[in-house]
Protein backbone atom coordinates (compact mmCIF):
# COMPACT_ATOMS: atom_id res chain seq x y z
CA UNK A 1 0.00 0.00 0.00
CA UNK A 2 1.12 3.88 -0.46
CA UNK A 3 -0.74 6.51 0.34
CA UNK A 4 -0.02 10.32 -0.29
CA UNK A 5 -1.43 12.36 2.71
CA UNK A 6 -2.10 15.74 1.77
CA UNK A 7 1.83 16.09 -0.04
CA UNK A 8 2.24 18.82 -2.18
CA UNK A 9 5.53 19.92 -4.05
CA UNK A 10 6.77 23.72 -4.80
CA UNK A 11 9.64 24.74 -6.98
CA UNK A 12 10.81 28.26 -6.67
CA UNK A 13 8.10 28.85 -4.32
CA UNK A 14 5.80 27.83 -7.10
CA UNK A 15 3.14 24.58 -6.33
CA UNK A 16 3.46 22.38 -9.06
CA UNK A 17 1.65 19.22 -7.16
CA UNK A 18 -1.00 19.25 -5.18
CA UNK A 19 -1.97 19.51 -1.48
CA UNK A 20 -3.27 15.90 -2.89
CA UNK A 21 -4.18 12.85 -1.30
CA UNK A 22 -4.36 9.57 -3.01
CA UNK A 23 -4.10 5.84 -2.05
CA UNK A 24 -3.17 2.74 -4.26
CA UNK A 25 -4.10 -0.77 -2.47
CA UNK A 26 -1.39 -3.54 -2.42
CA UNK A 27 -1.63 -5.59 -6.02
CA UNK A 28 -3.17 -2.60 -7.49
CA UNK A 29 -2.53 -1.06 -11.17
CA UNK A 30 -3.33 3.02 -10.82
CA UNK A 31 -2.47 4.62 -14.29
CA UNK A 32 -1.33 8.38 -13.90
CA UNK A 33 -2.91 10.20 -16.94
CA UNK A 34 -2.70 14.27 -17.98
CA UNK A 35 -1.29 16.78 -20.31
CA UNK A 36 1.93 17.83 -20.12
CA UNK A 37 3.05 19.09 -17.24
CA UNK A 38 -0.11 18.02 -14.90
CA UNK A 39 3.15 16.96 -11.73
CA UNK A 40 2.46 13.06 -13.03
CA UNK A 41 6.20 12.23 -12.98
CA UNK A 42 6.71 15.01 -9.89
CA UNK A 43 4.26 12.76 -7.87
CA UNK A 44 6.32 9.88 -8.56
CA UNK A 45 9.23 11.13 -7.80
CA UNK A 46 7.60 12.92 -4.33
CA UNK A 47 7.12 9.02 -3.61
CA UNK A 48 10.69 8.01 -4.30
CA UNK A 49 11.97 10.77 -2.16
CA UNK A 50 14.21 12.71 -4.84
CA UNK A 51 11.92 15.49 -4.61
CA UNK A 52 11.18 17.86 -1.31
CA UNK A 53 7.73 17.71 -0.44
CA UNK A 54 5.16 18.65 1.87
CA UNK A 55 3.09 16.18 3.99
CA UNK A 56 3.86 12.39 4.20
CA UNK A 57 3.93 9.14 1.92
CA UNK A 58 3.07 6.41 3.93
CA UNK A 59 3.82 2.71 2.93
CA UNK A 60 0.93 1.46 6.09
CA UNK A 61 2.99 2.88 8.42
CA UNK A 62 6.62 1.52 7.39
CA UNK A 63 9.40 3.46 7.17
CA UNK A 64 10.36 4.23 3.24
CA UNK A 65 13.88 3.37 2.92
CA UNK A 66 15.01 4.64 -0.61
CA UNK A 67 15.20 1.75 -3.68
CA UNK A 68 13.62 -0.68 -1.19
CA UNK A 69 10.30 -0.52 -0.72
CA UNK A 70 9.70 1.79 -4.06
CA UNK A 71 11.67 1.48 -7.19
CA UNK A 72 11.59 4.03 -9.60
CA UNK A 73 11.83 4.18 -13.83
CA UNK A 74 12.63 7.25 -14.46
CA UNK A 75 10.58 9.03 -17.60
CA UNK A 76 14.50 10.46 -19.51
CA UNK A 77 17.17 7.57 -17.72
CA UNK A 78 20.62 8.66 -18.12
CA UNK A 79 22.16 5.86 -19.58
CA UNK A 80 25.73 5.31 -19.80
CA UNK A 81 26.92 4.82 -23.32
CA UNK A 82 29.65 1.96 -22.60
CA UNK A 83 27.86 0.70 -19.55
CA UNK A 84 26.93 -3.25 -20.77
CA UNK A 85 23.01 -3.88 -20.01
CA UNK A 86 23.84 -6.69 -17.27
CA UNK A 87 26.35 -3.94 -15.41
CA UNK A 88 23.32 -1.56 -15.98
CA UNK A 89 20.62 -3.66 -14.32
CA UNK A 90 22.99 -4.59 -11.84
CA UNK A 91 23.05 -0.62 -10.51
CA UNK A 92 19.39 -2.05 -9.39
CA UNK A 93 20.77 -3.84 -6.87
CA UNK A 94 22.39 -1.13 -4.97
CA UNK A 95 19.74 -0.63 -3.00
CA UNK A 96 20.45 -3.59 -1.24
CA UNK A 97 24.41 -4.07 -0.93
CA UNK A 98 24.77 -1.43 2.07
CA UNK A 99 27.06 1.79 1.76
CA UNK A 100 30.57 -0.08 1.26
CA UNK A 101 28.75 -4.11 0.65
CA UNK A 102 29.72 -5.59 -2.74
CA UNK A 103 27.39 -7.64 -4.87
CA UNK A 104 25.77 -11.54 -3.70
CA UNK A 105 25.06 -14.67 -5.35
CA UNK A 106 21.58 -13.29 -4.74
CA UNK A 107 21.99 -10.26 -6.61
CA UNK A 108 23.07 -11.67 -9.37
CA UNK A 109 20.79 -14.11 -9.77
CA UNK A 110 18.06 -11.13 -9.25
CA UNK A 111 19.67 -9.56 -12.30
CA UNK A 112 19.66 -12.47 -14.34
CA UNK A 113 15.95 -13.06 -13.60
CA UNK A 114 15.51 -9.57 -14.64
CA UNK A 115 16.82 -9.22 -17.84
CA UNK A 116 15.29 -13.29 -18.46
CA UNK A 117 12.27 -11.84 -17.79
CA UNK A 118 12.74 -8.51 -20.55
CA UNK A 119 14.42 -10.82 -22.50
CA UNK A 120 17.62 -8.97 -22.35
CA UNK A 121 19.44 -12.48 -22.26
CA UNK A 122 20.74 -12.09 -26.09
CA UNK A 123 21.87 -7.90 -25.28
CA UNK A 124 23.28 -8.65 -21.88
CA UNK A 125 27.13 -7.87 -22.94
CA UNK A 126 26.10 -5.20 -25.29
CA UNK A 127 26.97 -1.40 -24.80
CA UNK A 128 24.19 0.83 -23.83
CA UNK A 129 24.80 2.97 -26.29
CA UNK A 130 24.11 0.25 -29.00
CA UNK A 131 20.69 -0.99 -28.35
CA UNK A 132 17.58 0.58 -29.93
CA UNK A 133 14.64 2.93 -27.86
CA UNK A 134 13.22 -0.20 -27.60
CA UNK A 135 15.78 -2.46 -25.90
CA UNK A 136 16.99 0.69 -23.64
CA UNK A 137 13.68 0.73 -22.59
CA UNK A 138 13.43 -2.66 -21.65
CA UNK A 139 16.56 -2.69 -19.83
CA UNK A 140 15.70 0.07 -17.67
CA UNK A 141 13.04 -1.38 -16.90
CA UNK A 142 14.77 -4.34 -15.87
CA UNK A 143 17.12 -2.56 -13.65
CA UNK A 144 13.77 -1.41 -11.92
CA UNK A 145 12.51 -5.22 -11.36
CA UNK A 146 16.30 -6.35 -10.25
CA UNK A 147 15.31 -4.04 -7.21
CA UNK A 148 12.92 -6.40 -5.90
CA UNK A 149 10.80 -3.96 -4.81
CA UNK A 150 6.88 -4.43 -3.92
CA UNK A 151 6.06 -1.14 -5.58
CA UNK A 152 6.75 -0.19 -9.24
CA UNK A 153 6.75 3.28 -10.40
CA UNK A 154 6.76 3.94 -13.81
CA UNK A 155 7.22 6.87 -15.76
CA UNK A 156 6.29 6.26 -19.57
CA UNK A 157 7.37 3.17 -19.52
CA UNK A 158 6.36 2.45 -23.13
CA UNK A 159 7.13 5.91 -24.46
CA UNK A 160 9.99 4.48 -26.76
CA UNK A 161 8.27 1.11 -27.76
CA UNK A 162 6.26 0.48 -30.86
CA UNK A 163 2.52 -0.84 -30.05
CA UNK A 164 3.58 -4.31 -30.10
CA UNK A 165 6.27 -3.97 -27.97
CA UNK A 166 4.74 -1.62 -25.57
CA UNK A 167 1.90 -4.33 -25.17
CA UNK A 168 4.76 -6.85 -24.29
CA UNK A 169 6.03 -5.04 -21.81
CA UNK A 170 2.65 -3.79 -19.93
CA UNK A 171 1.40 -8.16 -20.27
CA UNK A 172 4.86 -8.74 -18.49
CA UNK A 173 4.24 -5.90 -15.45
CA UNK A 174 1.13 -7.37 -15.53
CA UNK A 175 2.18 -10.85 -14.87
CA UNK A 176 4.54 -9.38 -12.54
CA UNK A 177 1.74 -7.97 -10.43
CA UNK A 178 -0.68 -10.86 -10.59
CA UNK A 179 2.29 -13.27 -9.76
CA UNK A 180 4.27 -11.21 -6.94
CA UNK A 181 1.76 -9.19 -5.64
CA UNK A 182 3.33 -5.98 -6.88
CA UNK A 183 1.66 -2.56 -6.51
CA UNK A 184 2.23 -0.78 -10.11
CA UNK A 185 1.74 2.37 -10.97
CA UNK A 186 2.68 3.90 -14.73
CA UNK A 187 2.48 7.59 -15.83
CA UNK A 188 1.37 6.77 -19.07
CA UNK A 189 0.34 9.14 -21.77
CA UNK A 190 -1.23 6.58 -23.89
CA UNK A 191 -4.69 6.96 -22.88
CA UNK A 192 -6.06 3.24 -24.24
CA UNK A 193 -3.13 1.41 -23.25
CA UNK A 194 -3.49 3.19 -20.14
CA UNK A 195 -7.29 2.21 -19.68
CA UNK A 196 -6.20 -1.69 -21.14
CA UNK A 197 -4.22 -2.04 -17.94
CA UNK A 198 -4.55 0.09 -14.87
CA UNK A 199 -7.00 -1.07 -13.02
CA UNK A 200 -8.08 2.69 -11.75
CA UNK A 201 -7.26 5.93 -13.66
CA UNK A 202 -6.62 9.19 -11.97
CA UNK A 203 -6.31 12.46 -14.14
CA UNK A 204 -4.11 14.92 -12.76
CA UNK A 205 -4.34 18.74 -14.18
CA UNK A 206 -1.99 21.42 -13.28
CA UNK A 207 -1.13 19.14 -10.11
CA UNK A 208 -4.68 18.51 -8.72
CA UNK A 209 -6.72 15.02 -8.88
CA UNK A 210 -9.83 15.79 -11.34
CA UNK A 211 -10.36 12.43 -12.04
CA UNK A 212 -10.34 9.28 -10.18
CA UNK A 213 -11.80 5.74 -10.89
CA UNK A 214 -12.29 2.94 -13.19
CA UNK A 215 -11.28 3.44 -17.10
CA UNK A 216 -14.65 3.40 -17.87
CA UNK A 217 -15.42 6.22 -15.61
CA UNK A 218 -12.31 8.18 -16.52
CA UNK A 219 -11.71 7.99 -19.99
CA UNK A 220 -14.43 9.63 -21.61
CA UNK A 221 -15.11 12.65 -23.31
CA UNK A 222 -16.74 14.72 -20.66
CA UNK A 223 -13.50 13.87 -18.55
CA UNK A 224 -10.87 14.34 -21.03
CA UNK A 225 -12.24 17.11 -23.56
CA UNK A 226 -11.81 19.84 -20.66
CA UNK A 227 -8.12 18.79 -20.29
CA UNK A 228 -6.77 17.57 -23.44
CA UNK A 229 -8.44 19.96 -25.46
CA UNK A 230 -11.68 19.55 -28.15
CA UNK A 231 -9.65 16.90 -30.46
CA UNK A 232 -10.62 13.68 -28.96
CA UNK A 233 -13.29 11.13 -29.16
CA UNK A 234 -14.08 7.99 -27.17
CA UNK A 235 -15.64 4.97 -28.23
CA UNK A 236 -16.44 1.94 -26.09
CA UNK A 237 -16.05 -1.76 -27.57
CA UNK A 238 -15.73 -4.83 -26.11
CA UNK A 239 -12.47 -4.07 -25.31
CA UNK A 240 -12.72 -0.75 -22.97
CA UNK A 241 -12.47 2.66 -24.13
CA UNK A 242 -10.26 3.47 -27.21
CA UNK A 243 -9.23 7.51 -27.09
CA UNK A 244 -9.15 8.38 -30.85
CA UNK A 245 -7.67 12.09 -31.79
CA UNK A 246 -9.60 13.72 -34.59
CA UNK A 247 -8.97 16.32 -36.41
CA UNK A 248 -10.80 20.04 -36.52
CA UNK A 249 -9.58 21.11 -39.80
CA UNK A 250 -8.90 19.13 -42.65
CA UNK A 251 -7.17 20.79 -45.82
CA UNK B 1 10.50 -18.52 -12.29
CA UNK B 2 14.08 -18.91 -12.59
CA UNK B 3 13.41 -21.41 -15.55
CA UNK B 4 15.22 -21.06 -18.31
CA UNK B 5 17.46 -18.40 -16.69
CA UNK B 6 21.45 -18.84 -17.90
CA UNK B 7 23.06 -15.16 -18.39
CA UNK B 8 25.79 -15.10 -16.28
CA UNK B 9 25.90 -11.77 -14.46
CA UNK B 10 29.53 -10.59 -13.15
CA UNK B 11 30.32 -6.97 -11.87
CA UNK B 12 33.03 -5.49 -14.01
CA UNK B 13 36.31 -6.19 -11.90
CA UNK B 14 40.20 -6.41 -13.34
CA UNK B 15 41.03 -9.75 -14.55
CA UNK B 16 44.11 -11.49 -13.08
CA UNK B 17 45.70 -10.58 -16.37
CA UNK B 18 45.26 -7.17 -15.93
CA UNK B 19 46.47 -7.26 -12.81
CA UNK B 20 49.61 -9.40 -14.03
CA UNK B 21 50.63 -6.89 -16.95
CA UNK B 22 50.04 -3.50 -14.51
CA UNK B 23 51.42 -4.54 -11.62
CA UNK B 24 54.28 -6.16 -13.62
CA UNK B 25 55.03 -3.27 -15.83
CA UNK B 26 54.94 -1.35 -12.45
CA UNK B 27 57.88 -3.34 -11.43
CA UNK B 28 60.16 -3.58 -14.64
CA UNK B 29 59.72 0.11 -15.09
CA UNK B 30 61.03 0.55 -11.23
CA UNK B 31 63.59 -1.87 -11.18
CA UNK B 32 65.43 0.04 -14.47
CA UNK B 33 64.37 3.44 -13.04
CA UNK B 34 66.95 2.10 -10.02
CA UNK B 35 69.56 0.74 -12.53
CA UNK B 36 69.55 3.91 -15.03
CA UNK B 37 71.18 7.68 -13.69
CA UNK B 38 74.53 9.43 -13.87
CA UNK B 39 76.49 5.98 -12.19
CA UNK B 40 74.92 2.95 -13.69
CA UNK B 41 74.35 0.08 -11.24
CA UNK B 42 74.86 -3.83 -11.94
CA UNK B 43 71.04 -5.25 -12.33
CA UNK B 44 72.43 -8.47 -10.72
CA UNK B 45 74.20 -6.39 -8.23
CA UNK B 46 70.69 -3.88 -7.59
CA UNK B 47 68.36 -7.21 -7.34
CA UNK B 48 70.57 -9.06 -4.44
CA UNK B 49 71.31 -5.71 -2.79
CA UNK B 50 67.15 -5.64 -2.57
CA UNK B 51 66.73 -9.11 -1.33
CA UNK B 52 69.60 -8.62 1.11
CA UNK B 53 66.99 -6.12 2.77
CA UNK B 54 64.46 -8.20 2.99
CA UNK B 55 64.00 -10.33 6.29
CA UNK B 56 65.65 -13.32 7.13
CA UNK B 57 67.45 -13.27 3.73
CA UNK B 58 71.58 -12.23 3.40
CA UNK B 59 72.78 -11.81 0.39
CA UNK B 60 76.43 -10.96 -0.59
CA UNK B 61 75.53 -7.87 -3.48
CA UNK B 62 79.02 -6.94 -4.58
CA UNK B 63 77.62 -2.95 -4.61
CA UNK B 64 80.52 -0.81 -3.15
CA UNK B 65 79.40 1.05 -0.27
CA UNK B 66 78.89 4.22 -2.40
CA UNK B 67 76.73 2.32 -4.74
CA UNK B 68 75.04 0.91 -1.82
CA UNK B 69 74.45 4.60 -0.58
CA UNK B 70 72.95 5.69 -3.76
CA UNK B 71 70.50 2.72 -4.57
CA UNK B 72 68.89 3.36 -1.24
CA UNK B 73 69.32 6.81 -0.02
CA UNK B 74 69.31 8.77 -3.26
CA UNK B 75 67.48 6.22 -6.09
CA UNK B 76 65.16 3.98 -4.17
CA UNK B 77 63.25 6.72 -2.41
CA UNK B 78 63.73 9.08 -5.04
CA UNK B 79 61.39 6.30 -7.24
CA UNK B 80 59.42 5.11 -4.14
CA UNK B 81 58.30 9.14 -4.34
CA UNK B 82 57.48 8.76 -7.41
CA UNK B 83 55.20 6.10 -7.47
CA UNK B 84 53.76 7.23 -4.36
CA UNK B 85 53.13 10.36 -6.00
CA UNK B 86 51.62 9.12 -9.32
CA UNK B 87 49.40 6.54 -8.06
CA UNK B 88 48.15 9.56 -5.40
CA UNK B 89 47.58 12.22 -8.23
CA UNK B 90 46.20 9.57 -10.74
CA UNK B 91 43.70 8.12 -8.05
CA UNK B 92 42.46 12.00 -6.76
CA UNK B 93 41.74 12.46 -10.98
CA UNK B 94 40.20 8.87 -11.18
CA UNK B 95 37.63 9.92 -7.90
CA UNK B 96 36.95 13.97 -9.14
CA UNK B 97 36.01 12.67 -12.16
CA UNK B 98 33.74 9.95 -11.13
CA UNK B 99 31.58 12.07 -8.76
CA UNK B 100 31.91 15.33 -11.39
CA UNK B 101 30.92 12.58 -13.86
CA UNK B 102 33.37 14.83 -16.32
CA UNK B 103 36.30 12.45 -17.85
CA UNK B 104 38.31 16.06 -17.65
CA UNK B 105 37.57 16.97 -14.00
CA UNK B 106 41.20 17.06 -12.13
CA UNK B 107 43.06 16.86 -8.74
CA UNK B 108 43.96 21.17 -9.93
CA UNK B 109 40.45 21.55 -10.32
CA UNK B 110 39.17 22.73 -6.86
CA UNK B 111 42.00 25.88 -6.26
CA UNK B 112 44.15 22.78 -4.83
CA UNK B 113 46.99 23.81 -7.29
CA UNK B 114 47.06 27.35 -7.06
CA UNK B 115 46.64 27.37 -3.14
CA UNK B 116 49.15 25.27 -2.89
CA UNK B 117 51.41 27.23 -5.17
CA UNK B 118 50.20 30.32 -3.01
CA UNK B 119 51.29 28.47 0.49
CA UNK B 120 54.99 27.66 -1.46
CA UNK B 121 55.12 31.35 -2.50
CA UNK B 122 55.04 32.44 0.65
CA UNK B 123 57.86 30.43 2.15
CA UNK B 124 60.04 30.92 -0.29
CA UNK B 125 59.18 34.50 -0.86
CA UNK B 126 59.80 34.75 3.39
CA UNK B 127 63.21 33.18 3.17
CA UNK B 128 62.15 30.52 5.44
CA UNK B 129 63.56 27.02 5.53
CA UNK B 130 62.80 24.70 2.33
CA UNK B 131 61.25 22.28 5.09
CA UNK B 132 58.41 24.44 5.51
CA UNK B 133 57.62 24.10 2.05
CA UNK B 134 55.11 20.84 2.22
CA UNK B 135 52.96 21.64 5.13
CA UNK B 136 52.47 25.11 4.05
CA UNK B 137 51.58 23.81 0.49
CA UNK B 138 49.43 21.57 1.92
CA UNK B 139 47.65 23.74 4.21
CA UNK B 140 47.26 26.37 0.76
CA UNK B 141 45.58 23.92 -0.70
CA UNK B 142 42.79 22.50 2.04
CA UNK B 143 42.67 26.44 2.17
CA UNK B 144 41.80 27.13 -1.38
CA UNK B 145 39.51 23.82 -1.27
CA UNK B 146 37.94 25.37 1.90
CA UNK B 147 37.44 28.72 -0.27
CA UNK B 148 35.99 27.32 -3.31
CA UNK B 149 33.22 25.36 -1.15
CA UNK B 150 32.59 28.51 0.88
CA UNK B 151 32.11 30.23 -2.02
CA UNK B 152 29.78 27.87 -3.80
CA UNK B 153 27.73 27.33 -1.48
CA UNK B 154 27.05 31.35 -1.30
CA UNK B 155 26.94 31.56 -4.44
CA UNK B 156 25.05 28.52 -5.74
CA UNK B 157 23.88 25.74 -3.45
CA UNK B 158 25.59 22.56 -4.45
CA UNK B 159 25.18 22.30 -7.81
CA UNK B 160 28.44 20.52 -9.54
CA UNK B 161 29.02 23.50 -11.83
CA UNK B 162 28.61 26.21 -9.05
CA UNK B 163 31.82 24.51 -7.14
CA UNK B 164 33.41 23.97 -10.33
CA UNK B 165 33.09 28.20 -11.31
CA UNK B 166 34.24 28.76 -7.69
CA UNK B 167 37.36 26.49 -7.88
CA UNK B 168 38.14 28.59 -11.10
CA UNK B 169 37.05 31.96 -9.37
CA UNK B 170 39.53 30.68 -6.07
CA UNK B 171 42.05 29.60 -8.32
CA UNK B 172 42.45 32.77 -10.44
CA UNK B 173 42.59 34.73 -6.92
CA UNK B 174 45.58 32.32 -5.85
CA UNK B 175 47.49 32.73 -8.75
CA UNK B 176 46.79 36.67 -8.85
CA UNK B 177 48.32 37.18 -5.26
CA UNK B 178 51.11 34.65 -5.95
CA UNK B 179 51.80 36.71 -9.48
CA UNK B 180 51.99 39.63 -7.30
CA UNK B 181 54.71 38.04 -4.61
CA UNK B 182 56.47 37.08 -7.30
CA UNK B 183 56.71 40.22 -8.59
CA UNK B 184 57.58 41.99 -5.73
CA UNK B 185 60.62 39.70 -4.83
CA UNK B 186 62.21 39.21 -8.27
CA UNK B 187 65.19 36.87 -6.60
CA UNK B 188 63.10 33.92 -5.60
CA UNK B 189 61.53 33.80 -9.09
CA UNK B 190 63.71 30.77 -10.13
CA UNK B 191 62.78 28.71 -6.94
CA UNK B 192 59.44 29.24 -7.24
CA UNK B 193 59.38 28.27 -10.84
CA UNK B 194 61.01 25.35 -10.05
CA UNK B 195 58.73 24.21 -7.17
CA UNK B 196 55.99 25.18 -9.29
CA UNK B 197 56.90 23.00 -12.48
CA UNK B 198 57.74 19.93 -10.09
CA UNK B 199 60.67 17.60 -8.59
CA UNK B 200 61.32 14.86 -7.29
CA UNK B 201 64.83 16.28 -6.44
CA UNK B 202 65.46 16.46 -3.20
CA UNK B 203 63.51 13.38 -1.63
CA UNK B 204 64.31 11.56 0.84
CA UNK B 205 62.63 8.63 3.21
CA UNK B 206 61.50 11.03 5.61
CA UNK B 207 59.28 12.92 2.78
CA UNK B 208 58.25 9.76 1.24
CA UNK B 209 56.75 8.67 5.00
CA UNK B 210 55.37 11.82 5.22
CA UNK B 211 53.19 11.47 2.00
CA UNK B 212 52.49 8.13 2.64
CA UNK B 213 51.16 8.83 6.40
CA UNK B 214 48.93 12.00 4.50
CA UNK B 215 47.44 10.18 1.54
CA UNK B 216 47.31 6.29 2.55
CA UNK B 217 44.09 6.78 4.29
CA UNK B 218 42.45 9.05 1.65
CA UNK B 219 43.56 6.72 -0.80
CA UNK B 220 41.37 3.93 0.99
CA UNK B 221 38.37 6.27 0.62
CA UNK B 222 38.51 6.69 -2.63
CA UNK B 223 39.29 3.07 -3.34
CA UNK B 224 36.49 1.65 -1.61
CA UNK B 225 33.95 4.59 -3.35
CA UNK B 226 35.09 2.59 -6.21
CA UNK B 227 31.64 0.98 -6.92
CA UNK B 228 29.27 3.52 -5.78
CA UNK B 229 31.34 5.95 -8.36
CA UNK B 230 29.17 3.82 -10.77
CA UNK B 231 26.47 4.06 -9.24
CA UNK B 232 27.28 7.98 -9.54
CA UNK B 233 27.38 7.62 -13.59
CA UNK B 234 23.59 8.11 -13.61
CA UNK B 235 23.29 11.37 -12.26
CA UNK B 236 22.21 12.31 -8.95
CA UNK B 237 18.46 11.72 -9.07
CA UNK B 238 18.75 8.01 -9.96
CA UNK B 239 21.54 7.17 -7.47
CA UNK B 240 19.30 8.80 -4.82
CA UNK B 241 16.32 6.39 -6.16
CA UNK B 242 18.46 3.65 -5.57
CA UNK B 243 19.07 4.76 -2.33
CA UNK B 244 22.45 6.27 -2.36
CA UNK B 245 23.44 9.16 -0.71
CA UNK B 246 24.89 11.61 -3.08
CA UNK B 247 25.93 14.09 -1.32
CA UNK B 248 27.77 12.21 1.59
CA UNK B 249 29.87 10.01 -1.14
CA UNK B 250 30.89 13.71 -2.94
CA UNK B 251 31.51 14.65 0.22
CA UNK B 252 33.66 11.76 1.02
CA UNK B 253 35.42 11.40 -2.64
CA UNK B 254 36.03 15.18 -3.04
CA UNK B 255 37.56 15.59 0.79
CA UNK B 256 39.68 12.28 0.02
CA UNK B 257 40.78 13.25 -3.60
CA UNK B 258 41.94 16.92 -1.97
CA UNK B 259 43.47 15.55 1.20
CA UNK B 260 46.01 13.15 -1.09
CA UNK B 261 46.14 15.50 -3.90
CA UNK B 262 47.44 18.55 -1.47
CA UNK B 263 50.08 15.57 0.28
CA UNK B 264 51.53 14.75 -2.96
CA UNK B 265 51.56 18.81 -4.39
CA UNK B 266 52.92 19.76 -1.00
CA UNK B 267 56.05 17.31 -1.13
CA UNK B 268 56.47 17.35 -5.16
CA UNK B 269 54.99 20.49 -6.38
CA UNK B 270 52.67 20.89 -9.06
CA UNK B 271 52.89 17.77 -11.26
CA UNK B 272 50.20 17.84 -14.15
CA UNK B 273 48.76 15.75 -16.46
CA UNK B 274 48.91 12.84 -14.31
CA UNK B 275 45.36 13.27 -12.91
CA UNK B 276 43.59 13.36 -16.20
CA UNK B 277 46.01 11.58 -18.78
CA UNK B 278 46.23 8.09 -16.14
CA UNK B 279 42.38 7.59 -14.95
CA UNK B 280 41.66 8.66 -18.52
CA UNK B 281 43.72 6.32 -20.56
CA UNK B 282 42.86 3.58 -18.28
CA UNK B 283 39.02 4.57 -18.95
CA UNK B 284 40.13 4.19 -23.34
CA UNK B 285 41.23 1.12 -22.81
CA UNK B 286 39.66 -0.98 -20.06
CA UNK B 287 36.04 0.78 -20.36
CA UNK B 288 33.84 2.68 -18.19
CA UNK B 289 34.06 1.04 -15.11
CA UNK B 290 35.65 2.96 -11.94
CA UNK B 291 35.55 -0.36 -10.43
CA UNK B 292 38.38 -1.20 -12.68
CA UNK B 293 39.85 2.62 -13.20
CA UNK B 294 40.05 3.45 -9.43
CA UNK B 295 42.92 0.66 -8.45
CA UNK B 296 44.54 0.20 -12.00
CA UNK B 297 45.01 4.46 -11.39
CA UNK B 298 46.91 3.56 -8.80
CA UNK B 299 49.23 1.05 -10.46
CA UNK B 300 49.78 2.94 -13.69
CA UNK B 301 50.19 6.32 -12.07
CA UNK B 302 52.79 4.91 -10.09
CA UNK B 303 54.21 3.83 -13.85
CA UNK B 304 53.78 6.92 -14.94
CA UNK B 305 55.67 9.32 -13.22
CA UNK B 306 58.45 6.78 -12.30
CA UNK B 307 59.10 6.83 -16.32
CA UNK B 308 58.44 10.49 -16.26
CA UNK B 309 61.31 11.03 -13.73
CA UNK B 310 63.36 8.66 -15.16
CA UNK B 311 63.07 10.85 -18.18
CA UNK B 312 63.67 13.78 -16.17
CA UNK B 313 66.85 12.85 -14.98
CA UNK B 314 68.23 10.62 -18.32
CA UNK B 315 67.11 13.25 -21.16
CA UNK B 316 69.29 15.72 -20.16
CA UNK B 317 72.02 14.77 -17.75
CA UNK B 318 73.64 15.55 -16.31
CA UNK B 319 70.84 18.12 -15.91
CA UNK B 320 67.88 17.28 -15.09
CA UNK B 321 64.34 18.81 -16.46
CA UNK B 322 61.08 19.47 -13.91
CA UNK B 323 59.22 16.68 -14.38
CA UNK B 324 55.96 18.39 -14.71
CA UNK B 325 57.46 19.48 -18.21
CA UNK B 326 58.24 15.19 -18.93
CA UNK B 327 54.65 14.41 -17.37
CA UNK B 328 53.39 16.95 -20.36
CA UNK B 329 56.03 15.95 -22.96
CA UNK B 330 55.20 11.85 -22.74
CA UNK B 331 51.27 12.57 -21.23
CA UNK B 332 50.04 14.69 -24.38
CA UNK B 333 51.35 12.65 -27.33
CA UNK B 334 50.61 9.82 -25.24
CA UNK B 335 47.37 10.52 -24.65
CA UNK B 336 46.65 11.66 -28.49
CA UNK B 337 47.81 8.22 -29.42
CA UNK B 338 45.43 6.62 -27.44
CA UNK B 339 42.59 8.87 -28.55
CA UNK B 340 42.77 8.15 -31.86
CA UNK B 341 43.54 4.39 -31.72
CA UNK B 342 40.20 3.87 -29.82
CA UNK B 343 38.55 6.35 -31.71
CA UNK B 344 40.06 4.24 -35.18
CA UNK B 345 38.89 0.82 -33.96
CA UNK B 346 35.40 2.14 -33.04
Amino acid sequence: MISWQTVSVAFAGRTVVGPLSLTVADGEWLGLIGPNGSGKSTLLKSAVGIVPHEGTVDLGGRERRAGIDIAWMPQRPFLPEEMNVANYVLLGRTPHLGYLGSESRHDLESVSRALHRLQLDDLSERALSTLSGGEAQRAVLARALAQESPILLLDEPTSSLDVGHALEVLEIIDDLRHNEGLTVITAIHDLTLAGRFADRLVLLAAGEIVADGSPSDVLTEEVLIPNYGPGIRVENNGDGPTVIPTRSRRE
Amino acid sequence: MSQGVSTAVAPSRIGPRRWLIAVGTLIVVSVVALLVGSVALSPAGVLKALADRLPLISVDHGLSELETRLLFELRLPRVVMGGLVGAVLAVAGAGYQGVFRNPLADPYLLGVAAGAGLGATLVIGLGAGSATIPPVAFLGGLGAVGATYALSRTAGGRTTTSLILAGVAVAAFATAVQTFLLQRSYDTLREVYSWILGRLVTVGWGEVWTLFAYASGAVVVLVVHRRLLDVLALGDEEASGLGVDVVKVRRFVVVAATLATAAAVSVSGLIGFVGIIVPHTIRLLTGWSYRVIVPLSLVFGATFLILADLGARTLVAPGELPIGVVTAFLGAPFFLLVLRTMRGSS
